[in-house]
């Protein structure tokens, strides 16, 4: 269904070869201003060179711990914040170069973590969702509006007069992927969008999620801390630590087999789930390294079990592992001829 | 107030506990809990938003805004009625007895005292000691939480510290007294996932070390899991199930404890359609007269609707209330030890 998505083939440009978005060496670094002159005393290298893509109709999720980039990543790629360096692609076009922030926007929308905080407490659920195809001057927004409440679950009869607080934190998601629909967009990002909701109705969300997918043909950004809920919804994960990317790769083969050792980490830090077999010493000490003034080298060598003197003093480039180049992981072990003792030797000479 | 307590008396004891808020709106928050726990367990209280875990420990610390709370039936601490305490006795008995460790460590601690002082003001306060001995406590607390270079953070601010090491010394806090039960509201849901395993991994050492009772409440069930000797499922101000831990998880039987599990994503299949509780928990306006969970549940029947579900006996103290046992379980299970 969604090839034959009349919309989706009529904005496909590139072909379904060329990837609905890629980002090439994102970088955002916030200064902290402080003192009597307000001068900038520190900066947060909040993204520093992060470089990914996602092809056409599958579900990238990205996981980390807070302050890894994840959401801010999130918000260079929709505009919401300006690029301090990198390049955004969608769909073979240059944002800056061919498309506008305006045209881009169209096409990526996004779907925020607090339900509550994201909607205009003074409009009801309905202007909500059709305001953004009134600006854009779409025909019959408000008709549109209270369809796609209908496609999210929401009867429109019943709710599409209703204000936000008359809702619950699941309906009112469901309300902002409406909005988000609205756009008619091919990319949905959702940030952290079903972390603040009880596990039951997060499942509820999630079946949603994949529904709107097969309807509408979307490609989705999924965001999250859960890696079950990664696990389940996304083709490919990437992870990011301190504003790096240090894994990437099919979501089942880095969910059997992590190249890097803080996705190692991440993962024994999951609840076994296992009254028999309970956690017995945590994966990681500490918490994770302020992202002001991160680690020298591999960021991740303040917290690794395996770092050497080669990993405080080079920055690790993502390398293939196991010969399978949709998996990459940024460790010096994992690259040949590193200077790590545990580093593949034979690709040294 | 700290008798020692009468040998095989429960450290809690809820006795058909309901809670009930006034106010612009009505609602019934606990719904006839019943409950006992012994010295020295550690209880995981599982539910989501709205459930009740929350209002039962701060029934617990008498925490609950007298004016607007009703509270009937009993809940007992050490063989103490909770509700006949005031004054003196009560404030002996918050973080003497009992005491409690929050959600947001930024938000529970004083953020104009260092955590020094905000501890060796706990222990002279109910220790009785002086301000050099209440500090060597804070000290040893600080170690015994596994804080670095704990003379240093003595005299930080909260501010200056991590996440995690905050919530270290809430818990260092809650602790200094040697209180009988600790009460964790939700104590690792704002940390992440590598610093979340090493504070439940330091509650249970300390628990093992200080040999105090817990009640750990989340809504996350694997953080249940990795804690509990006793799992108790919250819903709509009521215990559908409890059991050990590896009873309910391995063996649950509550339609709605299945639906959590299956929630959970641990093993679901990608692409396949999860099997959802559909519909949301009741508002609670109106006190049960019937099972709350039945309007979402896919097995139910007439019955559910007629009656408050009755507390099955599975043996091996697994309960549950559900009508769909009373039919299966004519005789009590065999008992495994």
């Amino acid at each position: 269904m969604s090839k034959t998505d009349p919309r989706s083939a009529k904005a496909d440009r590139g072909g379904p070869n060329q990837p609905l978005i890629i980002a090439k060496d994102l970088k955002k670094h916030f200064p902290i201003r402080s003192g009597l002159f307000n001068r900038q005393s520190a900066t947060v290298r909040a993204v520093d060179g992060v470089s990914f893509d996602v092809k056409k109709g599958e579900t990238l999720g990205i996981v980390g711990e807070s302050g890894c980039g994840k959401s801010t990543t999130a918000r260079l790629l929709v505009g919401l914040i300006d690029l301090d360096e990198g390049h955004i692609v969608f769909d073979g076009d240059g944002l800056g170069e061919d498309i506008s922030l305006k045209e881009l926007r169209r096409g990526v929308q996004m779907v925020f973590q607090d339900s509550y905080a994201s909607l205009n407490p003074r409009l009801t659920i309905v202007d909500s969702v059709a305001f953004g195809p009134k600006i854009l001057g779409l025909g019959n927004p408000t008709g549109r509006a209270r369809d796609l409440l209908g496609r999210v679950g929401l009867d429109p009869n019943r709710f599409a007069d209703r204000y936000p607080h008359e809702l619950s934190g699941g309906q009112r998601q469901r309300v902002n992927i409406a909005r988000a629909l609205a756009m008619e967009p091919r990319l949905v990002i959702l940030d952290e969008a079903v972390s603040a909701l009880d596990k039951s109705v997060e499942a509820q969300v999630l079946n949603l999620l994949n529904d709107l997918r097969r309807e509408f043909g979307l490609t989705y950004v999924f965001i999250s801390h859960d890696l079950n809920v990664v696990r389940y919804i996304s083709d490919r994960v990437l992870v990011m630590y301190l504003g790096e990317v240090v894994e990437i790769g099919p979501a089942d083969v880095i969910y059997e087999n992590q190249a890097h050792p803080y996705t190692a980490s991440l993962f024994a830090a999951m609840p076994s789930m296992d009254p028999d077999n309970l956690t017995e010493e945590p994966p990681l000490a500490g918490d994770p390294p302020n992202p002001i003034d991160p680690p020298s080298g591999c960021r991740f060598h303040t917290r690794c079990k395996f770092a050497e003197g080669v990993c405080s003093a080079k920055t690790p480039k993502l390398s293939v592992i196991g010969g399978d180049d949709t998996h990459q992981a940024a460790c010096h072990m994992q690259e040949p001829g590193s200077g790590h003792s545990a580093a593949i030797k034979e690709a040294a000479e | 107030m700290t008798d020692a307590p009468k040998p095989g008396t429960p450290l809690v004891e809820f006795d058909n506990l309901k809670v009930r808020f006034r106010g612009e709106r009505t609602v019934h928050a606990i719904n006839g809990v019943s409950l006992s726990m012994q010295p020295g367990e550690m209880l995981g209280l599982l539910g989501e938003s709205g459930s009740g875990k929350s209002v039962t420990l701060k029934t617990l610390l008498r925490l609950l805004p007298p004016k607007r709370t009703d509270i009937e039936g009993g809940v007992r601490v050490n063989g103490t009625d909770i509700k006949t305490l005031s004054g003196r006795r009560l404030a002996a008995y918050r973080g003497g007895e009992v005491s409690m460790v929050f959600q947001e460590p930024a938000l529970a601690l004083d953020p104009v005292y260092t955590v020094g002082d905000q501890i060796a003001e706990t222990v002279m306060r109910h220790k009785g000691v002086s301000r050099r001995a209440a500090m060597d406590v804070a000290l040893d607390m600080l170690t015994r939480v596994r804080i670095p270079s704990p003379e240093r953070r003595l005299k930080n601010y909260p501010h200056e510290m991590s996440g995690g090491m905050r919530q270290r010394a809430m818990i260092a806090l809650a602790l200094a007294c040697r209180p009988q039960l600790l009460l964790a509201d939700e104590p690792t849901t704002a940390l992440d996932a590598t610093v979340q395993i090493q504070i439940l991994l330091l509650l249970r050492e300390l628990q093992k070390e200080f040999g105090m009772g817990v009640i750990f409440v989340t809504h996350d069930i694997g953080v249940a899991v990795e804690v509990s000797d006793r799992i108790a499922v919250m819903y709509a101000g009521n215990i559908v199930e409890t059991g050990t831990t590896r009873d309910v998880i391995k063996d649950p039987r509550h339609p709605y404890t299945k639906g959590l599990l299956a929630a959970n994503l641990h093993g679901a299949v990608k692409g396949e359609r999860l099997d959802a509780i559909p519909g949301s928990p009741p508002a609670l306006e109106e006190p049960p007269s019937a099972c709350s969970f039945a309007p979402r549940c896919a097995f139910a029947r007439p019955a559910c609707l007629e009656a408050l579900p009755p507390e099955i006996d599975l043996g091996g103290g697994h309960k549950v209330r559900c009508v769909l046992e009373q039919d299966q379980v004519k005789t009590p299970q065999p008992v495994e030890a």
